[in-house]
């Protein structure tokens, strides 16, 4: 395969990341709102960690999209 | 692309002892943060017993970031806030500035100072920087202990130490990453529709209908989107820059 294509096949595969870590966004957000709608009371206390583990998510996600930069841009 | 590019202002590189040292859009556009937040600021800091609707904004950013470093870090937190909060503030005003539609007037662009890693890195280090010498200061080379939890087994505290010592070298990177590549993608993302659109217009009235017109309304709800992701993107580093600063001020 040439190297040039093999790239790009990269790239595209990394894309696969970003759905994944859309699943993990989501499953954050959804059980979050589904033990504050047990307990509303507790929730807004929560609201940190929910950020924290939105963000832990997020990351992964963004560093799939980091590899498909450097794979097209860089390497 | 042209919107990521850093380039000086007056069109000439200024060449001080073989560094370039010119006036750069960047360098403009953290100016004007400095400027817009001073201006907010100052405005809010009347301290009357009534606040006015100013000093009302001002209190709630305030209060809000105040609440957060007392939450994560305790009452021994409250000597961190200004810098969280100037952290906090910096990023949000940076990343609202970089979403200015400047763009429309011929010649000038918006430029999102958070989209260059060298900038968030930067933010990342010293955030990582007072993390450690707060951590070394307060706990001299019992600041380790950190890497060991509680309750680790005798003979796992080699491997615990060594994954806990990764994860902790590796925050600085994740923090500077993180908000350089969330704001980078969404410029890009909005780059890239704003393409469809002009392509689908000069390509014909029936493609501008099936494409730009569908584009265009998207690029709206983006553009939501993005101003939603600016202030989350500001809170999540101020947040984990206090959890950090727990680490070392409270070791666990």
């Amino acid at each position: 395969m040439d190297a040039e294509a093999a790239k790009l096949l990269g790239a595209g595969l990394a894309a696969i990341g970003l759905g994944l870590s859309a699943l993990g966004v989501g499953n954050v957000f959804g059980k979050f709102l589904e033990g504050a709608l047990r307990n509303p009371s507790a929730a807004d206390s929560q609201q940190g960690r929910l950020f924290i583990g939105f963000a832990a998510a997020e990351l992964l996600g963004l560093l799939a999209f980091v590899i498909a930069m450097i794979l097209l841009f860089v390497a | 692309m042209h919107q990521f590019l850093v380039e000086p202002l007056f069109g000439r590189h200024l060449v001080a002892g073989g560094y370039d040292i010119s006036f750069t859009n960047s360098a403009l556009f953290m100016v004007l943060t400095l400027g817009a937040l001073w201006l907010f600021m100052l405005g809010g800091m009347k301290r009357e017993l009534v606040p006015g609707r100013w000093q009302a904004a001002v209190e709630t950013f305030t209060g809000f970031i105040s609440n957060m470093v007392h939450a994560n870090i305790g009452p021994e937190g409250r000597k961190f806030t200004p810098y969280v909060f100037s952290l906090f503030m910096f990023i949000l005003v940076a990343n609202l500035m970089g979403m200015l539609p400047i763009g429309v007037v011929p010649g000038f662009h918006a430029f999102t100072i958070t989209s260059h890693i060298t900038v968030t890195g930067v933010l990342a280090i010293i955030s990582f920087a007072i993390v450690l010498i707060v951590g070394f200061s307060r706990h001299g080379f019992h600041f380790f202990a950190l890497f060991v939890p509680h309750g680790t087994p005798a003979i796992m505290v080699p491997l615990m130490f060594v994954i806990e010592l990764l994860s902790f070298l590796v925050r600085p990177f994740s923090l500077g990453l993180r908000l350089f590549v969330a704001m980078t993608a969404g410029h890009i993302l909005l780059k890239v529709l704003a393409g469809f659109v002009v392509n689908g217009l000069n390509a014909g009235p029936g493609i501008a209908a099936i494409v730009s017109l569908p584009s265009f309304i998207l690029m709206i709800g983006i553009t939501l989107l993005e101003l939603l992701v600016c202030a989350i993107q500001a809170y999540v580093f101020a947040l984990l820059t206090s959890l950090y600063l727990n680490d070392a001020v409270n070791l666990h």
